[in-house]
């Protein structure tokens, strides 16, 4: 691991921990593994929009033109080609550029909605996609951060999201944005210690800083971890989402189901043979 | 018409000849909704292969953010809560015994099984990736956590229910007597299963837009959205038979009985009065919820006006509509709270779907459906209406059954009294 690795990478050589033999995703001393997540610095990011340009090179996506400035006069949103996009925001402390991708949420609605599993919560903290998906778009519709999208244009669509570059954590390289970001803006960690750090630059800095972490407790918490100088609904954050993870909406329904399943032929087997007694 | 009671089917061929013959179209063609309908139908089928080849997209504008339209709000989830009405009266006849509700069951079932049979196929249409529509029931890797894989096994269940509680109206058509006992004697299992699987996916489709929570409006976004969608699929169902009940009289007038159109008002009334009681108590749910959530402010915002255009414009006032026409044995004001019941379902779905969802986005950046997307929409409806023309006009359905099976029937109930006869003499 060189230094640069190092510096982008939280929790090599931490008491307890030990780097998977693959490189980057940490595995705790009793082998159970962890979410991994970023940590992105608002307040170190510059818009220089590398990380667009190393995405499409990493995912083979159409490579964006990052000398372009014209792309910050609207607030854009990620596209099926276009999976992560940095937006410039107007605030009361001036201009803010924030890098928008998938949260990869801890307890993601878009897999708890998928009939088919296509839709997967991989062990250490990805979210990814599958072909044997149908199409439902379930997934689109439960997000409450707008980020899968089915290419609707094409005979056989997909879905198109950030991946967290799974296939490059498994080779035990990182996610190619933290690889690309020049400032330090992203950090690659496991969530654990990315929300200590994220809380330790707080402390430190408490006037650079709001003091929350987008990300720590909204729907459930998410992998990717977000600070900022300024409140969060000023840079194109949802500020109106609770702790509660969106699955547990669901569950109350779904535990009724075997008792309904059950109980409901019996009470009416019950009520026909009542009637049909009366009518004898 | 008559050839189903008159002629044997004795073996294939005669099975194949007499199906060939029942294939020509019956009585004139070029009537004016045929006329009108055949077009749409036609380019409508067209769009369909069309999507089918080329994509989503040749049909449907993409809307970011925006994934479910017209196609969900209107044809799946309020075509099946208009299915209710088979689930509901087969309680009524055969768990309650209800004889009066006896002569509508068949058309009601028909037109149940072909609207989850239409609006379930609609699913395979919106789906991207629909050559793996099957995933779900055959695949390697269910989803068994997810509303909607539950959904997709209900869906398939309940088509074969509904079909098990039609199939002795087919096998009188065909005259196949054996066939037709076996059918009849499935019916009671059937009905309960249909029942059971039918609350659990009324109330399912209502769970599973709940995992939105932060993207519909707090109006509409309650933790008893399946309580509400199941209760709702009640006076839905009720008020389709009710205005399919006054279609058919004037078009199938011909095939019904004379004892059916002396009890068709009585029916009727039956049914609004069912409508207006069940619409109370799903209004006094709304009530409940709209107190317990606490959003009683947003009434006064546009969204609120909208809600209040939902609850009180299409299901306070149809409910008073309703009891009004039972007061006063008024089939036409039955009629017109019927019609407004199922706007207001339809809307009150869409609102779910795509209205009172990510209320927040701007108008210009909102969904809007295509003329492609509608007319594909309009094409399933007229399937279905086809569909249900074709087999009301060969199939006892409205029509009084064969003669050879209601000397069945009347056999079964003289063996039912001699055997008690026999029982009451040991």
């Amino acid at each position: 691991m060189d230094r640069r690795t190092f510096l982008k990478t939280l929790g090599a050589g931490i008491v307890g921990l030990s780097l998977t033999p693959s490189g980057v995703m940490a595995k705790m001393a009793d082998g159970r593994v962890e979410f991994m997540g970023v940590l992105v610095d608002t307040t170190r990011c510059i818009g220089c929009r590398s990380c667009e340009l190393a995405c499409a090179e990493a995912n083979g996506l159409p490579l964006p033109d990052i000398e372009d400035d014209s792309v910050f006069e609207h607030e854009r949103r990620t596209t099926v080609t276009q999976w992560t996009v940095v937006n410039r925001y107007e605030t009361e402390k001036g201009e803010v550029f924030v890098k928008k991708q998938c949260m990869h949420c801890c307890q993601p609605a878009c897999v708890a909605a998928c009939p088919v599993k296509a839709m997967q919560k991989r062990p250490y903290g990805p979210v990814t996609w599958d072909l044997n998906c149908i199409g439902c778009k379930t997934c689109i519709f439960s997000c409450v951060y707008d980020i899968p999208h089915l290419e609707i244009e094409k005979p056989a669509p997909k879905i198109q999201k950030c991946i967290f570059c799974w296939e490059r954590l498994k080779e035990g390289k990182l996610p190619a944005c933290v690889e690309a970001c020049p400032q330090e803006a992203l950090i690659f960690g496991t969530r654990r210690e990315l929300l200590e750090e994220a809380r330790t630059r707080i402390y430190e800095h408490p006037d650079r800083y709001v003091h929350h972490i987008y990300g720590e407790r909204e729907i459930g918490g998410t992998c990717w971890l977000y600070l900022s100088s300024v409140p969060f609904d000023q840079i194109g954050f949802r500020t109106d989402l609770e702790s509660t993870a969106l699955p547990e909406h669901t569950t109350g329904f779904l535990y009724a189901v075997p008792f309904i399943l059950v109980l409901w032929p019996a009470i009416l087997l019950g009520m026909y043979n009542t009637t049909k007694r009366e009518e004898e | 018409m008559q050839a189903a009671a008159t002629r044997e089917i004795r073996n294939l061929k005669d099975l194949v000849a007499f199906i060939r013959s029942e294939l020509k179209p019956k009585g004139k063609i070029l009537t004016p909704f045929n006329v009108i309908t055949a077009p749409i139908l036609a380019i409508g089928l067209g769009l369909i292969v069309y999507r089918f080849i080329f994509g989503l997209g040749t049909v449907v504008h993409e809307v970011p953010g925006f994934p479910w339209g017209i196609w969900i709000g209107f044809n799946i989830m309020s075509g099946v809560a208009f299915a209710g009405g088979a689930y509901v009266l087969t309680f009524v006849v055969y768990i309650l015994r209800s004889e009066k509700y006896h002569p509508i069951i068949r058309p009601t079932v028909l037109n149940g099984f072909l609207a989850y049979l239409f609006y379930a196929g609609v699913i395979v249409v919106d789906c991207g990736r629909w050559w793996n529509i099957t995933n779900p029931i055959l695949g390697n890797k269910f989803g068994v956590n997810a509303v909607l894989f539950l959904i997709a096994w209900h869906f398939l269940l309940y088509m074969l229910t509904e079909l098990v509680e039609f199939s002795p109206a087919i096998a009188e058509w065909l005259g196949l007597k054996k066939v037709r006992r076996i059918l009849n004697s499935m019916t009671i299992g059937a009905v309960i299963f249909g029942i059971t699987l039918s609350t659990l996916h009324q109330s399912g489709l209502g769970a599973l837009i709940m995992m939105g929570k932060p993207n519909i409006h707090p109006l509409w976004w309650t933790e008893y959205i399946p309580v509400l969608f199941f209760v709702s699929s009640i006076f839905a169902g009720l008020s389709m038979v009710i205005f399919e009940g006054s279609i058919s009289l004037r078009v199938f007038g011909r095939q019904m009985t004379e004892e059916y159109r002396r009890e068709y008002p009585d029916i009727v009334v039956g049914l609004a009065k069912t409508c207006a009681a069940v619409m109370f108590v799903y209004l006094f749910l709304k009530a409940l919820v709209l107190i317990h959530g606490r959003h009683w402010d947003l009434l006064n915002t546009p969204m609120g006006y909208w809600y209040l255009t939902e609850v009180v414009g299409l299901v306070l006032i149809p409910c008073l509509m309703f009891a009004k026409g039972v007061r006063s044995r008024n089939l036409t004001i039955i009629r017109v709270a019927a019609l407004l019941t199922m706007a207001g379902i339809i809307i009150n779905r869409c609102n779910y779907v795509f209205i009172a969802y990510k209320w927040y986005v701007p108008l210009s950046e909102r969904y809007i459906p295509t003329l492609a997307e509608t007319w594909i929409a309009f094409t399933v409806v007229l399937a279905h209406i086809w569909t249900f023309r074709w087999i009301v006009n060969r199939m006892p359905v409205y029509r009084e059954v064969p003669e050879w099976a209601k000397e069945e029937e009347e056999e079964k109930i003289i063996r039912k009294e001699v055997a008690q006869w026999k029982a009451s003499r040991m």
